[in-house]
């Protein structure tokens, strides 16, 4: 591993088709991926699922970071399927020095990281922690927390799949409501998770007034790359939550993974926004906007809905989540040309 | 340079002759005055190239360390009690990483009952998680263990945790011969470390390891420590050339010479037992005292060697497992296996419970008469606690237990000794 250099130059095996990071559109509108120079943080040969989001987000996030800083990237990871998927002793998908520790004190050790490099006044070695929704808005928050409101120089990468995947799909305070899950069965008066209950972790994470709090998709790449860029731009503590379908325990099919995470945000489940100190600054209108049934359909952890009036009723009470959050994030406003 | 001066300040102090980079704290009665002091002197400019950082939880304080360690730093922190074991699952992490921490604890019973005082509770219940465990006896070998700590742990690549007995030591004022800045640099060098976290050669540190390698990356990590127990003793003597004093090694030794009983103890309860040695030797009793500063690793070896010619051994601890008895004796045993030597244990000093000359004597009168029972709880009132057992047997609903004692002993239960 450490023979290999960081950066490395990447092999396409698909030239002149539309597969790799949509080449066929302008200089200016390509994807981090279509270069042939790209960096390349994480390398194939890990262990995820077939259609895995949180491999593909984590790809483009650390690879976005990785160029953003040359290649002076240090990653910290917290338990779960990313640091498991991706170190299967006595292989390593890294190319990045890589620290995992525990699970829920990522945050905390990439405060450490940073302190080091400050003391020894290498601040051009940037930082980015990284965790599951349930390493982040769970066991980790406490950490999370204390490392933004020191506004340590770290970059936080959330890969939200609304629960905890690793350890079987059990319920997190991310799993949405009537979501099944192995903790919150699709049984009883109230089958799935139920309504009421959760947090909002990119909304705390800008109630701390940090420099930058953003969403992103797995179903909007570029957006992404922007963000993670943007993110690296900035110093202090930085937040990214990123919306990675999991075929897994979503029971949907691996090829569907970028389809639902754009349903998601074209219901509106799922709003793409950016904050600086803890004021919005702009969000994604949606395109063609949907309504929830079309996200919720394709994913057998709410099959229940749709079997029964009592489904229907909750279905609806999901649409009128969707909708206050087109209505809170303006997700629907007209717009001349589309912002990518 | 003489000093009249509070232990926890003398930590602090040597702490920053050991040029650290990054230290990183969460408050805790009786560490306190460790990290505030650490926190002044790098304000002030007197520990200069030093990250504070405050962080909002024992967790997070540990956490800090081992991502400042790994990134090549030289990392500090402190804590006692309900704070080491609210980080204990890092604690575990930072030694199997290999990272060479040092951490003070400021020795202090575990509750509940919630108690801020000193007993050997909270290092013992973390005793297997990989950490070099060294005790200190006085406030001299407490500042002196930290500068070696760093040395130990840096050539060995393993994190130290410096023990000293809460308000006992971290509060005591005391005459310390505190080093000055040239010794220390000729005693340390700059840190070196094994693995780092660097863009130019980048590994991944903390993958998952399965059945086919854990065993042997345990024994290796044990071995590590293992190793410990002649590094130690060398520390010491480099340490004695630079600074002229024994402080550190396995263990310490006072009038074992023709000992007939040795008592085996931990921490700053030596300087009493000493005494009250004196004292028996001016009445012609053959008694000698072991001061364990190496706890973990535990010197069987040297311990056993050590323990030759006894016929009695005394193990003092404040430590009890609970359904069990004495955790230090339980060592002690081990290093005697086989040899026909009476082991007393005598559990002392719980939640800070003064351990008088008085109730010394009295033990070893007890011995001497071939009258104690194992285990032995000194200053145990047995009254109360037999009227407790009664009353909770006669009622289902008893209530809270230290509630019911206190309120049985009265007035008296206000008297903190
Ligand atoms: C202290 C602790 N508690 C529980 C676990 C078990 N555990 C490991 S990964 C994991 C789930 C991770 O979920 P999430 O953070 O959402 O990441 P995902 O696997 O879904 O990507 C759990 C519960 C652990 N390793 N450590
Ligand atoms: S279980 Fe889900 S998150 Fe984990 S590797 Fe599989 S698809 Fe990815
Ligand atoms: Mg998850």
């Amino acid at each position: 591993m450490s023979d290999m250099t960081a950066e490395q130059k990447v092999k396409f095996y698909q030239k002149g088709t539309f597969t790799v990071g949509n080449r066929l559109v302008d200089q200016a509108r390509r994807s981090v991926q279509a270069s042939m120079e790209r960096s390349n943080a994480i390398t194939s040969g890990h262990r995820a699922c077939q259609g895995c989001g949180e491999a593909l987000g984590a790809r483009y996030a650390l690879d976005t970071a990785m160029r953003a800083t040359k290649g002076q990237l240090i990653a910290v990871n917290a338990t779960g399927c990313l640091e498991v998927f991706t170190t299967p002793y006595p292989e390593t998908s890294w190319q990045v020095p890589w620290l995992h520790s525990l699970f829920g004190n990522a945050p905390a050790v990439a405060s450490g990281v940073a302190a080091a490099m400050r003391v020894k006044g290498r601040q051009q070695v940037r930082v980015v922690a990284q965790g599951g929704d349930g390493g982040t808005t769970d066991i980790g928050f406490g950490c999370l927390s204390g490392m933004f409101e020191r506004n340590d120089d770290v970059l936080y990468i959330c890969y939200d799949n609304e629960a905890y995947m690793n350890t079987g799909v059990q319920r997190s305070s991310a799993t949405p409501p009537t979501a099944r899950t192995a903790t919150t069965p699709a049984i009883g008066p109230e089958p799935g998770n139920v309504f009421g209950t959760g947090k909002n972790l990119p909304l705390i994470a800008m109630a701390h007034n940090i420099p930058y709090v953003a969403t992103a998709s797995v179903a909007n790449l570029h957006d992404l790359e922007r963000k993670v860029e943007k993110a690296m731009a900035i110093r202090g503590a930085r937040y990214i939550h990123i919306f990675v379908p999991c075929p897994l325990g979503w029971g949907s099919a691996g090829h569907d993974t970028i389809r639902i995470a754009r349903l998601a945000s074209e219901c509106g489940l799922f709003p793409l926004f950016e904050a600086a100190h803890g004021e919005v600054t702009g969000s994604l209108p949606i395109r063609h906007k949907v309504p929830v049934e079309e996200y919720l359909r394709p994913q057998k952890r709410f099959a229940h809905l749709f079997k029964d009036d009592d489904g229907s009723a909750r279905i609806a009470r999901l649409q009128r989540m969707a909708d206050a959050n087109i209505k809170r994030f303006d997700l629907l406003r007209d717009v001349e040309e589309t912002p990518l | 340079m003489l000093k009249q001066i509070e232990g926890s300040r003398a930590v602090a102090e040597a702490v920053g002759l050991c040029r650290p980079e990054v230290i990183c704290a969460y408050p805790i009665s009786p560490q306190t005055h460790i990290v505030e002091g650490c926190a002044e002197l790098i304000r002030a400019g007197t520990i200069q190239h030093c990250e504070f950082i405050n962080v909002e939880s024992e967790f997070a304080a540990l956490s800090v360390a081992i991502g400042a360690s790994a990134a090549g730093a030289r990392t500090y922190t402190a804590t006692a009690s309900q704070g080491l074991l609210f980080m204990a699952e890092a604690v575990y992490n930072a030694a199997g990483l290999g990272l060479p921490i040092v951490m003070t604890i400021g020795n202090r019973a575990i509750g509940a009952p919630i108690n801020i005082w000193n007993d050997h509770s909270d290092s013992m219940a973390l005793r297997d998680a990989g950490w070099i465990q060294l005790h200190a006896e006085t406030n001299q070998e407490a500042a002196d263990l930290h500068i070696q700590a760093f040395k130990l742990a840096e050539r060995l690549s393993t994190p130290v945790m410096v023990c000293m007995d809460g308000f006992i030591l971290t509060h005591a004022y005391e005459r310390i011969a505190m080093p000055d800045q040239a010794q220390v640099d000729a005693f340390l060098p700059s840190y070196q470390p094994r693995q780092v976290l660097d863009p130019a050669d980048p590994y991944s540190i903390g993958a998952m390891v399965g059945p086919e390698a854990f065993m042997e990356v345990r024994y290796l990590a044990h071995d590590k420590l293992l190793q410990a127990l002649s590094v130690i003793p060398e520390i010491q003597q480099e340490f004695k050339e630079i600074f002229g004093r024994e402080s550190g090694g396995l263990f310490h030794r006072y009038r074992l010479e023709d000992a007939e009983t040795v008592v085996v103890t931990m921490g700053s309860l030596a300087g009493t037992v000493k005494d009250m040695v004196d004292e028996r030797r001016a009445d012609g009793v053959r008694i000698g005292v072991i001061t364990l500063c190496s706890y973990r690793p535990f010197p069987l070896d040297a311990l056993r060697r050590a323990l030759q010619g006894a016929a009695k051994v005394i193990v003092l601890e404040k430590s009890l497992a609970l359904g069990f008895g004495g955790v230090l004796a339980t060592d002690v045993r081990m290093a005697l296996h086989g040899v026909d030597t009476l082991v007393h244990t005598v559990i002392a000093g719980l939640g800070g419970r003064p351990i008088t000359r008085k109730s010394l004597a009295r033990l070893f009168g007890r011995v001497e008469r071939g009258e104690l029972k194992d285990p032995h709880f000194l200053d145990l009132d047995l009254d109360l606690v037999r009227r407790e057992i009664d009353n909770q047997r006669n009622q289902i609903t008893a209530g809270p237990i230290a509630e019911n004692i206190l309120r049985d002993i009265g007035p008296r239960a206000t008297k903190v000794g």
